[in-house]
């Protein structure tokens, strides 16, 4: 029995039966990151230590029966936007390069509850911006299918992780498809829940209107076991909301009969790749043999949810990154010259390119003279997409789509032309703008052996009803490789066959 | 001949509110304490941390908008001030810019001629408070405490409809009274929990132009906005004499040396990139929380007055005095409740306790003796079981602390002593050892017989009741034979 071939909700069963152990569950995951850790660089921090005595006691309390969810005594990773009391939160930045948390997330704390082992902190892109990974200030997290190509982002270490055994689920952060996308190039499910459900209680805030935490796993059983165990009502975070429907798991069964499934045409138009077009509506197909209604329809002002966002998340990351000044944690220049020489020279040296960028992006579309322009005008666009979205599910269950327009691309490609990389986000964007639940799972590899990732999107609180028809494509897929088997599948040949 | 000027200003009054915790996490409010001990994560900014919005605070915000006839925002929203400096935490204050919960209100004022006038309030807002800083030229450092970040204020902001030092403050003494008859806040400008900035331009008398402006901050007392106000519209004056121009900048205003300086420009101005904050949901005040609210306004000022006129027959001076803060007027009607003797509650009020708080430098709000305790020691009086004098000694220790008048009257036997035998013995030893005196009364000297009265209270250790040391010495007097001696 090979531990890291399960799956978390498998390996919580096996553990609580007696067949292994949380100790031996953690061993298995250090020794793999031991092994594959110095090619992939998926963590920004591994606590060794702190994970097998967690496991110990996980264990103790699991055979003294204080703990049998399905989650008890999995190892996981938890993305180093999320803050761990003790334990150095970075955000991939040098701004936040010697930051220790006094407080842990709520997300944090509900993995605890949950029994979950953390093995310590994935690497994104600085501050959850950017999607490829690329942006951390502490080196690039490499694609576990092909590590000439990037993971994602801005969750790639998360996913990365998931996707080379390095840990059996991981957290994420979703802002503009930080979660799905890079699930999609690392061939695992990913899922963002409806804004609100999840408490942003100690997430280190990116865009705080669109920023939502969710998990990244092998299979879709884990990500609705995941979801369930993070998803509270909590009163220390304005935005959340008190739902009684977030026992997920009650959705893992196999049903799309007569389920309404929309097919946005502008998803399938210029700059999609010929290839992960094949595999989407391939799987599209097989939701069909399954029972589901599928149909094409338009779906309104798809090519302004890019600038819409932009504008958006820029505007509230260039205010949520003010506090990040050298004056009360984090990094500090040396050698200034008075208050504004300290704030100017730390975060010219603290904050990398993207950071900056997006920062001096939102500053300017606030400014006076430009905010109705720019930021009242992205603010009345999204309003519009929410409408077009609203329109759409009064016609459907769900819409059914490409997560990203092409597969993983290589280290070193996207950085170059901004513009190019933020075109990337096109399908993934107006779910955050929405506030609605999504999830992208694997249907699929390129030719070159890269995934392609499904997304189905749903209207608020239906994340049911996407975990059931997500349940439901899996199991007709069958099983998809690991990423490293180095099994090659290509996308026109359906797996499970 | 002279120019006339008018003056014309508007107010920005920042008020503390009583709220126990702050106002977008659970920290204590309470002044004081060690540096940074009633903070956390929320307050100090840390990464990750939300606000969320502390509901008492918003009803004492819309408590005052209602009482000062301003229209509710039924959906009001945050908004993020941006600007860099470490007394905030987050480098950005949250703050009302665009929705404000209370909009174009106003209050009425008495002019000095006897008139009445309405000060229309633009928009009150509520805001968190910053942090302080402390700069230690010892060591050439700079130290921040957040004990005070995220206090919660609220900022009413006047039309520019005053025109003189004398309707800034009958307008800041109106807000006063209502804020504190709301007990919204104890408004005390010398401890900062109400702090005015003036907006103050002149123009030529008769044109309808406003001049620039000027604001002026750091006004700790009436008197300080007084003197500000009369040296600002000099200094404007001057320079429109002189043919300069008056600078739209923001001064300060240094009450020792009676003059102001500029602190920053309008070119200065920083651009502070308002927008909602993101992090905090809608306000969304509902009919039910209106409606409440209203219900709870208390009885104000003007209405008080009417009522004791026609209640409780004490002269208009009293009425003036007692509504002059909510905690005197609590005090007296709840001792009048419990006594029925309005008159001589109020003149317990007017006399002794105003004799105190002057002597003590105590405000109104500070008084601690309990409405229960000044109704005993009135029945005291009644019954007499005290004297006037004793009762007024008892008093002192009651303003001191709240005891309980019957308890310490009987602990301290000051009761008077109703045995008239010992009276009577302590007259006859007076009039024997004061012969001098009884041969003045005698001789028709009526003053000589306060003399005699006041040996006999000595004699007696004051505990006797005053008319009836009168009237036993009186008797006693009256017995010796008139022909005796002659």
């Amino acid at each position: 029995m090979n531990l890291l071939d399960m799956g978390a909700v498998e390996l919580a069963a096996a553990i609580r039966d007696g067949k292994a152990t949380a100790v031996d569950a953690v061993r298995a995951s250090l020794e793999r990151i031991e092994e594959k850790e110095a090619l992939y660089h998926c963590y920004v921090t591994i606590d060794r230590k702190g994970a097998l005595a967690q496991a110990e006691a996980v264990q103790s309390r699991i055979e003294r029966g204080e703990l049998n969810g399905p989650l008890a005594g999995v190892p996981a990773a938890v993305k180093d936007n999320l803050c761990t009391a003790g334990m150095l939160t970075t955000c991939s930045s040098g701004m936040l390069k010697n930051f220790v948390p006094a407080y842990s997330a709520e997300v944090v704390l509900n993995l605890h509850r949950a029994g979950a082992v953390i093995l310590g902190k994935t690497n994104m892109d600085e501050f959850a911006m950017g999607s490829t990974t690329e942006t951390s200030a502490f080196g690039e997290t490499r694609n576990p299918w092909n590590p000439a190509h990037v993971p994602g982002g801005s969750s790639g270490g998360s996913a990365a992780a998931a996707a080379a055994g390095e840990c059996f689920y991981a957290l994420g952060s979703d802002t503009g498809g930080s979660i799905r996308q890079p699930a999609s190039f690392c061939g695992v499910v990913g899922m963002k829940s409806t804004y609100g459900t999840v408490s942003r209680y100690g997430l280190i805030a990116y865009g705080s209107s669109l920023d939502q935490i969710g998990p990244i796993a092998r299979n879709v059983t884990d990500c609705a076991a995941v979801l369930e165990a993070i998803a509270s009502h909590d009163e220390k975070d304005s935005t959340s909301m008190e739902r009684p429907d977030t026992d997920f798991m009650s959705a893992l069964y196999e049903d799309v009969q007569g389920m309404r499934i929309g097919i946005p045409k502008d998803y399938f138009g210029e700059g999609l790749d010929e290839e992960v077009r094949n595999a989407v509506l391939g799987a599209a197909k097989l939701l069909e043999e399954k029972g589901a209604i599928v149909e094409e329809f338009d779906l309104r002002l798809v090519d302004y949810a890019v600038p819409a966002y932009y504008t958006i998340a820029a505007a509230e990351a260039s205010s949520n990154l003010e506090r990040f000044d050298g004056i009360k944690y984090g990094y500090r220049t040396t050698d200034y010259n008075g208050l504004h020489g300290l704030y100017k020279k730390t975060r010219s040296e603290g904050f990398g390119e993207e950071v900056k960028r997006r920062i001096m992006l939102g500053s300017f579309v606030l400014s006076s003279g430009y905010y109705d322009a720019y930021y009242l005008k992205a603010l009345k666009v999204k309003a519009l997409i929410k409408r077009a979205f609203d329109d759409a599910f009064s016609g459907y269950d769900l819409i059914l789509g490409p997560t990203a327009p092409t597969t993983a691309p290589k280290l070193g490609e996207s950085l170059a032309d901004p513009i190019k990389m933020y075109l990337g986000d096109i399908y993934t964007i107006s779910v955050n703008l929405a506030g609605l639940p999504g999830i992208s799972l694997p249907c699929g590899l390129d030719g070159a052996g890269l995934p392609i990732g499904l997304q189905l999107i749903g209207n608020c609180f239906q994340e049911k009803k996407l975990i059931r028809a997500a349940y439901t494509y899996e199991k007709a897929r069958g099983i998809f490789p690991a990423a490293n088997e180095g099994v090659k599948i290509t996308s026109d040949r359906k797996a499970g066959e | 001949m002279a120019k006339e000027y008018e003056t014309v200003i508007g107010l920005e009054v920042h008020v503390e509110l009583a709220a126990k915790t702050k106002i977008f996490c659970g920290c204590p409010t309470a002044f004081g304490g060690a540096p940074n001990t009633h903070t956390c994560p929320v307050c100090t900014g840390m990464p990750g941390s939300l606000p969320v919005l502390n509901k008492k605070v918003l009803e004492y915000a819309v408590s005052v908008g209602i009482a000062t006839n301003c229209e509710i925002t039924r959906y009001g929203r945050f908004d993020r001030k941006n600007y860099f400096y470490p007394d905030n935490p987050q480098n950005y204050q949250i703050s009302q810019l665009y929705l404000p919960v209370c909009r174009n209100g106003g209050v009425e004022i008495e002019t000095a001629e006897g008139g009445k006038k309405i000060i229309g309030i633009h928009e009150i807002h509520m805001e968190e408070d910053a942090g302080k800083l402390f700069h230690d030229e010892w060591e050439n450092c700079s130290l921040v405490d957040y004990n005070r970040s995220g206090v919660p204020l609220i900022e009413i902001v006047s039309e520019p409809d005053m025109r003189s030092a004398e309707e800034v403050i009958a307008y800041l003494e109106k807000l006063r009274l209502i804020i504190q008859y709301l007990g919204a806040s104890d408004c005390k400008l010398q401890e900062g929990s109400m702090r005015a900035d003036v907006n103050l331009s002149v123009r030529e008398a008769g044109t309808e132009a406003f001049g620039t402006r000027t604001e002026m901050k750091n006004l700790n007392s009436f008197k300080a906005i007084m003197r500000a106000i009369a040296g600002e519209r000099e200094r404007q004056i001057d320079l429109i004499e002189e043919g300069k121009e008056v600078v739209q900048e923001t001064r300060r205003w240094d009450d020792a040396k009676g003059e102001s300086y500029a602190m920053r420009s309008k070119e200065d101005a920083q651009d502070y990139r308002y927008f909602p904050d993101p992090d905090l949901v809608p306000v969304v005040i509902s009919d039910e929380m209106l409606e409440e609210l209203k219900s709870r306004q208390p009885e104000f000022r003007e209405a008080k007055m009417a009522r004791y006129r026609e209640e409780y027959g004490i002269p208009e001076y009293d009425i003036d005095i007692i509504t002059g803060t909510k905690h005197m007027a609590d005090l007296f009607e709840e001792t009048s409740a419990l006594c029925g003797q309005p008159k001589k509650v109020s003149n317990w009020l007017m006399g002794e306790t105003m004799r105190l708080m002057k002597e003590k430098e105590t405000d109104a709000e500070e008084l601690r003796f309990s409405p229960e305790n000044l109704a005993k020691l009135i029945a005291l009086v009644d019954s007499k079981a005290v004297n006037g004098q004793v009762a007024k000694e008892v008093f002192e220790v009651m303003f001191e602390g709240n005891i309980d008048p019957e308890k310490y009257v009987e602990e301290h036997g000051l009761k008077t002593v109703n045995d008239e035998g010992a009276l009577r013995k302590a007259v006859e030893e007076v009039i024997a050892g004061n012969p001098q005196s009884v041969e003045d009364y005698r001789g028709g000297k009526e003053k000589a017989l306060g003399f005699l009265v006041g040996q006999t209270m000595k004699a007696m250790k004051g505990k006797a009741d005053p008319a009836m040391v009168n009237r036993v010495l009186r008797e006693e007097l009256a017995k010796r034979p008139i022909s005796e001696g002659e």
